[in-house]
């Protein structure tokens, strides 16, 4: 009796722990979804890590933002610090759209200089501000040196658009023309500097009349 | 803990797409544009990693660690370590007829007064899209600030040059100016009926033209009539 005893357990150990044992840890994992092997299965894996990563997941760069500081000329009005900010889009190598804001203060024309206490615009309505869309083309791209171990990105654009202008408490269609220089820093941080005409008509002093209105800017954007 | 703070470790490592040349050579340039001088030529059969992207260049990184930037068309042939085909080709006209958004800036002709849009739009079907616009209107007497919704078919998505019918609605805020006539500024509902034209020229690019007719609903007296002329460029994506 006891031997029978002793050889059942014997078994049922054979049975449960052995494979167990044999089979290591890897053999509890996998119990669950058990492989049911077929004729199809190859009998060698290759032991290939797949990656999940697809186009898709390359990262984009065709946006950048960036703010900028300068001077504007107004007409009549004089020259003053403008800062604005922008943000681009780069549709292909070399085109790229921008919409730009930004804001200023108009100072005194010469007849309110002269005259001594005369205004002719309130303090309010001496603001300076404008926001605008354009098109920009890139031309003249290449390689800037600095001494003989640097070698920076850089390239000129033409750009050019239609805005709105507030100035003087009154809306003005506004059409601006500039070109511009993108000295990249690296892959992501441009420096630009921006020399742009904001044309548009005003009646302020009396007669209508087209004025240009010239701003130089320098700026940093960053791509994302 | 320190399992855990492994794991992060490795959660954090960039991985980068990884392709395997099949062209015979592909040339890395210093920047994304032709303009930018070649230095460096990658042979078949090598493997890169691909960093980024911008418009339409990769910047690739070689397994000897150098950095550059290869057209998109130029790796057309480039395979998945596994040896599949990517989808490196460049932007076409295939792209255009099934794209999912469009945006783009139009200015023209308001009753008189100058006006410029921008615009941004989705395509719900290939015949049907939403689209939300803003204009500013600059007149003699009067600005104009206005925002639609608006619902375009287009009943031939497959041409180059597609027509398109428009129908919306939205609202007008109206500023007269003060200096010539005494009125108060004010908000209305408009409607917005209209016809047009998408042209693809290249690339993401689209030209666009169109008409449309507003009828203002005034609270006061007659409801006002508008025609609206404008044109301009449009890109997809």
């Amino acid at each position: 009796m006891e031997s029978r005893i002793c050889i059942f357990l014997l078994r049922s150990v054979c049975v449960v722990a052995l494979p167990a044992l044999l089979g290591g840890c890897s053999w509890l994992r996998t119990s669950e979804d058990e492989p049911v092997y077929t004729e199809a299965e190859p009998v060698i894996k290759p032991n290939i890590e797949r990656r999940t990563i697809t186009e898709a997941d390359i990262d984009s760069e065709d946006f950048e933002v960036g703010a900028y500081i300068g001077v504007l000329s107004i007409e009549d009005f004089g020259s003053n610090v403008v800062y604005g900010v922008r943000g681009d889009y780069h549709i292909t190598e070399d085109f790229f759209v921008e919409l730009a804001a930004g804001t200023s203060e108009a100072g005194d024309t010469s007849y309110e200089t002269l005259s001594g206490g005369a205004q002719i615009l309130s303090d309010d309505d001496r603001d300076f501000t404008y926001y605008n869309i354009s098109v920009g083309i890139n031309i003249l791209p290449g390689e800037s040196f600095i001494a003989n171990k640097y070698a920076f990105n850089s390239g000129l654009y033409l750009i050019g658009g239609v805005g709105d202008t507030e100035f003087a408490n009154d809306s003005h269609f506004t059409v601006n023309l500039g070109v511009g220089y993108r000295f990249l820093l690296n892959d992501w941080v441009s420096l630009r500097v921006d020399f742009k005409d904001y044309i548009f008509d005003s009646d302020l002093l009396g007669n209508d009349k087209r004025t240009h209105n010239l701003e130089g800017t320098a700026g940093l954007s960053i791509f994302f | 803990m320190l399992q855990c703070l492994a794991s992060a470790a490795v959660q954090a490592e960039v991985r980068y797409f990884q392709a395997r040349i099949h062209e015979p050579y592909i040339e890395l340039h210093t920047g994304p544009g032709r303009g930018f001088p070649v230095f460096h030529v990658v042979d078949r059969g090598e493997l890169v990693e691909v960093i980024k992207r911008r418009t339409d260049w990769f910047m690739l990184r070689t397994a000897k660690g150098k950095e550059g930037w290869a057209r998109r068309s130029a790796m057309a042939l480039t395979l998945t370590p596994a040896g599949e085909k990517t989808a490196f080709a460049e932007a076409n006209f295939g792209d255009f007829s099934r794209r999912r958004w469009e945006a783009g800036v139009m200015a023209g002709d308001f009753e008189g007064a100058d006006i410029i849009t921008a615009y941004g739009g989705y395509m719900v079907t290939r015949n049907l899209s939403v689209e939300l616009q803003m204009s500013q209107a600059f007149g003699n007497f009067s600005d104009a600030l206005s925002a639609s919704i608006n619902l375009l078919a287009q009943p031939f998505p497959e041409w180059r040059v597609s027509p398109f019918f428009l129908l919306g609605t939205g609202a007008i805020y109206t500023d007269p100016k003060v200096t010539l006539v005494n009125e108060e500024d004010r908000t209305e509902q408009i409607t917005n009926v209209g016809v047009g034209l998408r042209v693809y020229l290249t690339r993401r690019f689209i030209f666009r033209a169109e008409y449309q007719n507003h009828v203002i609903l005034q609270d006061t007296d007659d409801n006002q009539e508008i025609d609206e002329w404008k044109a301009g460029f449009a890109f997809f994506f």
